[in-house]
């Protein structure tokens, strides 16, 4: 039956008319994974008999009454997951197994959704094509000699080959929507403070947001309002009430009014990617949206703006790898002090030491004013852009990126090239508002494009409602890579 | 405030060393090239007229979340200590901090 193909509505649906059983779910999964993940190598760890087992528990009870009863997932290696190998990518982490786990893991497990493993990433999140893991990189299931994307690179891909029916990641900079855009999927990032961050290991705190992989809308939307949610344990949680997303998708565009920033359709875009976007723009227009074109005046300056923050809630973040209470610990050194360094230099990987000085150059005396003050007042420009923007429409949109996927090796070597990647996708990050990429169309290498649809902080369903109308009018959803 | 960021090799060995990394080998020489790019491209923030604007970190406007202070269950002990490289009495175990 190949129920790995399956989505999450139709799991669940058809557990509950008994027209499968939970352990079959797993069973096509598993086969799959065989057949496939020592090619893409999606996961670093999984453990199938545990799955299974809590998959025969629920075929027993026979109500399926949670959410995602049955449902097989991923969690991305940053999430801590009780009991289960969380290296976040990195060797720093080798062998740490959690004692707890993250809130929106617990979310996802109440709903008894089956974790099966964790989803390989770059180290500790930094990274936009999964090639700076610590362990080895994922590949794309569209073509094997490209990358999934970064930083969510196992979580996405493991949904586009039909490893799991959906996943979690998370996004900073753009790490759910760009490898979501690069292998064919929907990838939501909600806005800042939507879901809890508890159990979510730190990258940078005013950016880091968990949000889900599916195979389509519907369940994106589902799984949104399962992970959503004020958390006392994660401060920066929003107390707004979550809203209902899985319901209401079929709002339709109807007099939505839709911006497009010229800042974001440029020369440097590949062709065949702003023909796709453009055409999904007619598209919505032919459904009733109104069209707009509009400016994001200091959009030119996110990535500037990003790659000084960023590093330096790293370099804060990271300073908790001492090698003393967890982590990687250096047999090498005479004192703690000396041993502290000589834990972090052995432990950590090249992007990790880059981002780590990128930001305490940025702090330190004599660049701080110049550097992270002025990002942080840049930011406070950028997100008084979307405000005014959002005052005139409702959406935004743009490709996700600027290309499709690129090749392994391409750009590892040089870094800032790799971060320019990131040009759509960290406006959205700066501001803390909410975006999806969901698929749009194929380049000429058969080779997925991302569609980005952006909305005003905390405003989701306008989101899903036009995400949902153009997914529905297409056909692209229903694409598989051929493997 | 500079105009052209340049990083040299000494620089960077000297960034590590407040981040408590050593670098080895040729990577004072690689990194001092990679992020002077990098540093480069950002320090084109300075065209941006910031004068009288806030800056902001808290980007959904929250203020400050409190919350009353009373003891709640949490990790015992020994859940806490589970990764903890060297322990001793329920305590962590680090090396000396003074040379003997």
């Amino acid at each position: 039956m190949d129920l790995n193909k399956f989505t999450v509505k139709n799991v669940v649906a058809g557990l509950r008319e008994k027209k499968f059983s939970s352990v079959e779910v797993i069973e096509d999964c598993r086969k799959r994974y065989s057949f496939l993940d020592k090619k893409i190598r999606a996961f670093l760890a999984v453990d199938w008999e545990k799955a299974k087992k809590k998959a025969a528990s629920l075929d027993k009870d026979g109500r399926y009454e949670n959410k995602l009863a049955g449902v097989p997932s991923c969690v991305k290696d940053v999430f801590c997951a009780a009991g289960m190998a969380t290296t976040a990518g990195s060797k720093t982490l080798k062998g740490f197994i959690p004692p707890y786990n993250a809130t929106v893991v617990e979310k996802l497990m109440e709903q008894d959704s089956i974790v099966v493993g964790k989803g390989n990433c770059d180290c500790f999140a930094f990274g936009g094509s999964g090639e700076n893991s610590g362990y080895y990189p994922t590949l794309n299931p569209w073509d094997f000699s490209r990358v999934p994307g970064g930083s969510s690179s196992g979580p996405a891909a493991a949904v586009a080959a039909d490893e799991v029916i959906f996943s979690l990641g998370t996004d900073t900079g753009g790490s759910i929507r760009q490898p979501a855009g690069f292998c064919g999927i929907v990838g939501v990032k909600p806005t800042y403070g939507r879901a809890s961050r508890y159990g979510l290991i730190a990258m940078g705190s005013s950016f880091d947001t968990p949000g889900p992989f599916t195979k389509n809308v519907e369940d994106a939307a589902l799984l949104l309002e399962i992970i959503s949610g004020t958390d006392s344990k994660d401060a920066t949680t929003s107390m707004r009430p979550v809203g209902k997303y899985s319901e209401g998708l079929e709002k339709g565009v109807s007099g939505l009014r839709i911006g497009l920033p010229k800042e974001f359709f440029i020369a440097g875009t590949q062709k065949e990617v702003n023909g796709a976007v453009l055409s999904a723009v007619k598209k919505l227009e032919s459904l009733g949206a109104i069209i707009e074109n509009i400016s994001l005046p200091h959009a030119e300056y996110a990535l500037a703006v990003y790659y000084v923050l960023v590093p330096c809630e790293i370099s804060a973040n990271m300073a908790r790898y001492d090698g003393i209470h967890f982590g990687h610990r250096s047999s090498l050194g005479k004192t703690a002090d000396e041993n502290i360094t000589l834990s972090r230099s052995e432990a950590f990987e090249d992007e990790l030491k880059r981002r780590i000085m990128i930001g305490t150059f940025a702090l330190s005396a004599g660049y701080y004013e110049a550097f992270y003050k002025r990002a942080s007042q840049v930011r406070a420009l950028i997100i008084d852009d979307f405000r005014k923007v959002f005052e005139k429409v409702d959406l935004i949109i743009s490709p996700t990126s600027p290309t499709t996927a690129f090749k392994l090796g391409e750009r590892i070597n040089d870094p800032l090239k790799m971060y320019l990647a990131d040009v759509f996708t960290v406006a959205v990050s700066v501001a803390g508002i909410p975006a999806i990429s969901l698929p749009c169309g194929f380049d000429n290498n058969n080779l997925p494009i991302g569609l980005q649809i952006m909305a005003n902080q905390f405003d989701e369903e306008r989101m899903f409602a036009a995400a949902y109308a153009y997914e529905q009018a297409t056909d692209w959803h229903k694409k598989k890579p051929n493997i | 405030m500079k105009n052209k960021i340049s990083l040299d090799q000494e620089s960077v060995k000297r960034v590590a060393k407040l981040a408590r990394i050593n670098l080895k080998g040729d990577e004072a020489k690689r990194f001092a090239s990679q992020l002077t790019d990098v540093l480069e491209y950002v320090n084109r923030l300075k065209e941006v007229d910031v004068s009288n604007v806030v800056p902001i970190s808290q980007v959904t406007g929250l203020e400050n979340i409190v919350r009353k202070d009373v003891a709640q269950p949490s990790l015992s002990s020994k859940e806490s200590l589970e990764n903890c490289p060297e322990t001793y009495n329920q305590l962590v175990k680090s090396l000396p901090v003074f040379e003997k």
